[in-house]
């Protein structure tokens, strides 16, 4: 039987094809390989379902032994979020076009280059950076991608990064940067949950490449000394990467007013689904500079005229720089990043427009400030836990409970409760970090802080 | 034949030209009146050195304008759901099954957080352990990782598990060269490179892939081992390839398989059987994942038992019937990205093997090899075509040929020829990575997905363009015509004082003009 997904299967179709090549059967194709390579017999898989309904009931089978957020309360956030996805959104990240196009480039894509291009412009006036990238696999991969930038840039081999990381963002730098780059945590203020600047002043000297700062940080506090540590890095000749939120930006100071040298965070609250994580994309920005462009694998596309008077096109700026072609000769690796999400986000920033983006970012506190407050107003509770600002996150801390038994109660009410730390934060004792968005109503925190005090009563 | 097709042009404004102040197209859902009541001045806490001094420059537009926009450039993209993309050798572009979107943008998929309880999540992670045991069955290794975000990124992966591997026995410091071949992948030279390793390239013998003596002779007690893509960029397999990794083990190195142009050899070759210790797939093109227009994709990188160890945190474990993620690895290299990577795309690809099953998947890379070495016949018709390597003359997957002779007599070159295939309605053909061995390269891949009329409309448009090339040079020269955008000038595209990465640089240019 014919397969649906593979045309040519008809036997005459075939024979005329293989009469055309000169050759008995495709089997003849096969001759550069040496039969002693030759895989014998029939791969170990299951049967195949040729039938859509039938694979459709067996897949969503399975799917459905998972509960998506949308099925509870969920006050999971630690590096993904579940904020509003505009229906607009939706409908043009699943065009076809867009979906099934790769690298028709200037000429077949014309679209999506203007697309990725309209994304590079519009978010690069929200971070006030010159330059924006195709952006790279998530926030995690972005930070390390322009600390080792760094270190080619600087030819020094040190970087200073906040102890406040995500475990993923540190183990990510374990790996990416680790092996040749000495990676120094900084602590945080066990009051305010913010960089501790003595310690940065003593850590820091002329073998640093570069200081990572990130707002908000692991702990949900918004780092507002992020200009004076750019200063600090500066003085000592070091580059500094500053990570933001840009669900914040709207209301926030950008990490380009700050005097960020590179500029990195995730795309996803801006209109992905979180996908078990694979709605992150992880921006970056930096400065026209040509030298430190040419440190930056990840395409980046530039705007420029055509044969027709008036018609803008679009191409790949400096492609050159890119593993494309430098291969092995100091080029970090590019290549297939997220470009799908960059499209969404550029779509996101058009509709909430200036005004949009400040609504969120003002929300977001005050939603963050209210479920704060009423959580740590629970006896046993401590919440938030520093006293530094939140933008949509925060440490709560219990007294005698610890939180996995909680998240336990919580969930048989279908209330996902926050990230535990106890793994990323031991010493932060029974800590759970709690993401609260715009999709998040006052009855739903009520419900919550109701539920929560009935679990630790 | 004469071109009749013509592209969507437009001619959109740019997104930030597009609406009137004071429009919008999407209203947040604002706090409850006690919410605002309980906080309203959030910005207090926020010192006000650290507020927003100035409204950011987006556009304000409505949403039935901001819609209409984004699907007027989505017209203006050929992806393989419109055109028949078979242009992009060794991007292996098929067609990603519909069923698979719909699968994924169930809120079972879609709404999931990555970490959730493992009891909320048994589905997604079978699904995960599931395709990990499909690409064990088609590789022969043992374990994957679908971390990697990337074809790329899985190569770096594999090279940061060689580099682990060396460490724990002593030899990190020594074993410093991975070899490569010209042909293979530029990843596999530039993710060594970021995994810390010099990178020793092969260049290709008379039959188009490196000698045993050239892999000879660049072995050493400082080989950590070798990253080799086979069939090579150029569709030729080297048939010694055993031989190489027999080599390679003596010297003490590992043998890593680049497996993105593994379509044509699915059920027919695998890694085990070749001597490879790890291997990557790309999931978003053998694999059926649509390429998103670069991404989300997923490579998926595969070890032997023994290198199981190294893989990033986590790994899904089943346990009787229950699935977990594992991440008691001390001896793991890290994380290559956040959370368990891509999940979206294993769900299509696990349901793309699902819908095939081993005879389909088998007639998959046959089909592949019939498309192209059909559409290879039907090539010997483009006038001034030449096969670089004549004895090697079978292509598994997608193969690399010239236009040197078109071009001395006509100066119409392969880019040229390729840009104007954007007039038949037809995505450009790839010409080759660099550097460019065969001059005035082409790099077609006919997939399983295309039928022989794909292919002869496709051959029929590249006979048309070089004839018209022989004819009038000029015309090609100025080509395309009927799609989106005339012929750029690409100059401006790699000079920084004319470059134009957004409007922020273009209002600089034009401030340094005025003064």
């Amino acid at each position: 039987m014919p397969h649906p997904y593979i045309p040519n299967s008809a036997p005459e179709v075939r024979r005329e094809m293989l009469d055309a090549i000169g050759v008995d059967s495709v089997e003849d194709l096969y001759r550069p390989i040496p039969s002693e390579l030759r895989f014998k017999g029939r791969l170990p898989l299951e049967e195949g379902i040729p039938e859509e309904g039938r694979l459709r009931r067996h897949v969503e089978g399975i799917l459905r032994r998972n509960t998506p957020t949308t099925d509870v309360l969920s006050f999971l956030g630690a590096g993904c979020y579940q904020h509003e996805v505009p229906a607009v959104c939706d409908e043009i990240n699943r065009r076809g076009e867009f979906v099934t196009s790769y690298a028709g480039d200037v000429y077949g894509d014309h679209g999506r280059l203007q697309a990725l291009w309209e994304f590079q412009d519009v978010f690069a006036e929200l971070i006030e950076m010159d330059v924006v990238t195709t952006p790279n696999y998530d926030w995690s991969t972005a930070a390390a991608m322009c600390l080792r930038s760094s270190v080619m840039l600087t030819g020094r081999r040190r970087v200073l990064v906040p102890a406040a990381l995500l475990l993923d963002r540190r183990l990510v730098f374990q790996d990416y940067l680790a092996h040749d780059v000495q990676v120094d945590e900084i602590p945080f203020d066990e009051a305010t949950g913010l960089i501790d600047l003595a310690a940065l002043r003593g850590a820091i000297g002329d073998d640093v490449a570069a200081v990572y700062v990130e707002y908000p940080n692991a702990l949900g506090v918004i780092e507002h000394q992020a200009g004076e540590i750019v200063e600090i890095a500066h003085e000592h000749g070091a580059m500094a990467v500053v990570g933001a939120d840009p669900s914040g930006l709207g209301v926030l100071a950008s990490p380009g007013s700050l005097g960020a040298d590179f500029a990195v965070g995730d795309l996803q609250p801006l209109g992905m689904h979180m996908s078990y994580g694979g709605g992150l994309s992880g921006y970056i920005g930096c400065r026209n500079d040509a030298e430190v462009i040419e440190s930056l694998p990840v395409f980046i596309f530039a705007k420029t005229d055509t044969l027709e008077p008036g018609q803008h096109g679009f191409g790949y700026l400096n492609f050159d720089r890119t593993h494309y072609v430098k291969r092995g000769e100091g080029s970090q690796n590019g290549g297939t990043t997220t470009a799908l999400w960059a499209i969404t986000a550029a779509a996101y920033l058009g509709l909430h427009g200036p005004e949009g983006m400040r609504e969120l970012g003002e929300g977001l506190l005050q939603r963050t400030r209210y479920a704060a407050d009423r959580i740590g107003a629970l006896p046993g509770v401590t919440a938030p836990r520093f006293s530094g600002a939140s933008l949509k996150e925060f440490v709560v801390t219990y007294d005698a409970h610890d939180v996995a038994s909680v998240d336990a109660a919580l969930r048989e009410r279908g209330i996902f409760g926050g990230k535990d730390l106890s793994v990323d934060f031991p010493s932060l004792g029974r800590s759970s970090l709690w993401a609260v968005t715009e999709v998040h109503t006052k009855d739903d925190i009520d419900r919550l802080v109701a539920t929560l005090g009935e679990v630790l009563a | 034949m004469s071109p009749q097709f013509q592209q969507a042009r437009w001619s959109e404004p740019l997104l930030s030209e597009l609406g009137t102040p004071g429009e919008r197209g999407y209203v947040p859902t604002a706090p409850e009146a006690e919410i605002a009541a309980h906080a309203p001045d959030p910005l207090t806490a926020i010192p006000p050195a650290f507020r927003r001094s100035a409204p950011p420059r987006l556009p304000q537009v409505a949403q039935p304008q901001l819609l209409r926009h984004f699907y007027r450039l989505s017209q203006e993209t050929l992806g393989n759901d419109v055109a028949v993309d078979f242009g992009l050798g060794t991007c292996t572009m098929k067609y990603s099954p519909k069923v698979n979107e719909h699968l994924v943008r169930m809120p079972e998929v879609q709404d999931l957080h990555p970490a959730q309880h493992e009891d909320t999540v048994q589905g997604i992670l079978e699904v995960l352990w599931r395709l990990e045991q499909m690409l064990c069955a088609i590789s022969g290794l043992d374990r994957f990782t679908l971390q990697p975000p990337s074809g790329s990124a899985a190569v770096y992966t594999n090279a940061s598990i060689v580099r682990a591997y060396h460490a724990s026995r002593g030899e990190g410091e020594q074993r410093d060269e991975i070899i490569s071949s010209v042909f293979s992948h530029p990843c596999d030279q530039s993710g060594p490179w970021s995994a810390g390793f010099q990178v020793v390239e092969l260049y290709p013998g008379p039959n188009g892939y490196p000698e045993l003596d050239a892999l000879k002779a660049a072995l050493s007690n400082r080989t950590a081992g070798i990253v080799i893509t086979n069939p090579e960029d150029t569709g030729i397999y080297n048939p010694h390839i055993a031989e190489f990794t027999r080599l390679v083990h003596e010297a003490g190195g590992l043998c890593v398989y680049d497996q993105a142009n593994a379509n044509g050899i699915l059920g027919i070759a695998r890694a085990r059987e070749a001597g490879f210790d790890l291997c990557h797939f790309n999931m978003h093109k053998t694999f059926s994942s649509p390429h998103n227009g670069m991404g989300p994709a997923m490579g998926a990188s595969g070890v032997k038992e023994e290198l199981a160890r190294f893989l990033p945190a986590p790994v899904v474990e089943r346990r009787g019937d229950r699935f977990e993620l594992d991440w008691n690895r001390p001896d793991s290299i890290g994380k290559i990205r956040s959370f368990v990577g891509n999940a979206q795309i294993a769900v299509r690809s696990y349901a793309w093997i699902l819908a095939l099953g081993p005879d389909g998947i088998r007639e998959v890379a046959e089909t592949a090899v019939l498309n192209a070495n059909y559409l290879a016949t039907r090539l010997r018709e483009v006038p001034g075509m030449s096969q670089p390597y004549p004895t090697s003359n079978t292509p598994i997957e997608q193969f690399r040929w010239s236009l040197e002779a078109l071009r001395e007599e006509t100066g119409v070159g392969s880019a040229d020829i390729s840009r104007n295939l954007a007039d038949y309605g037809f995505q450009p053909v790839f010409g080759s990575h660099h550097p460019f061995i065969v001059p005035e390269p082409l790099t077609p891949e006919a997939s399983e997905s295309f039928s022989k009329e794909d292919i002869d409309r496709w051959a029929d448009a590249m006979i048309d363009i070089a004839k018209r090339a022989q004819a009038d040079a000029d015309d090609v020269l100025e080509g395309p015509y009927r799609n989106a955008c005339r012929r750029i000038d690409a100059a401006a595209l790699d000079d920084p004082e004319r470059w134009v990465p957004t409007s922020r640089v273009e209002r600089a240019k034009g401030a340094v003009k005025g003064d």
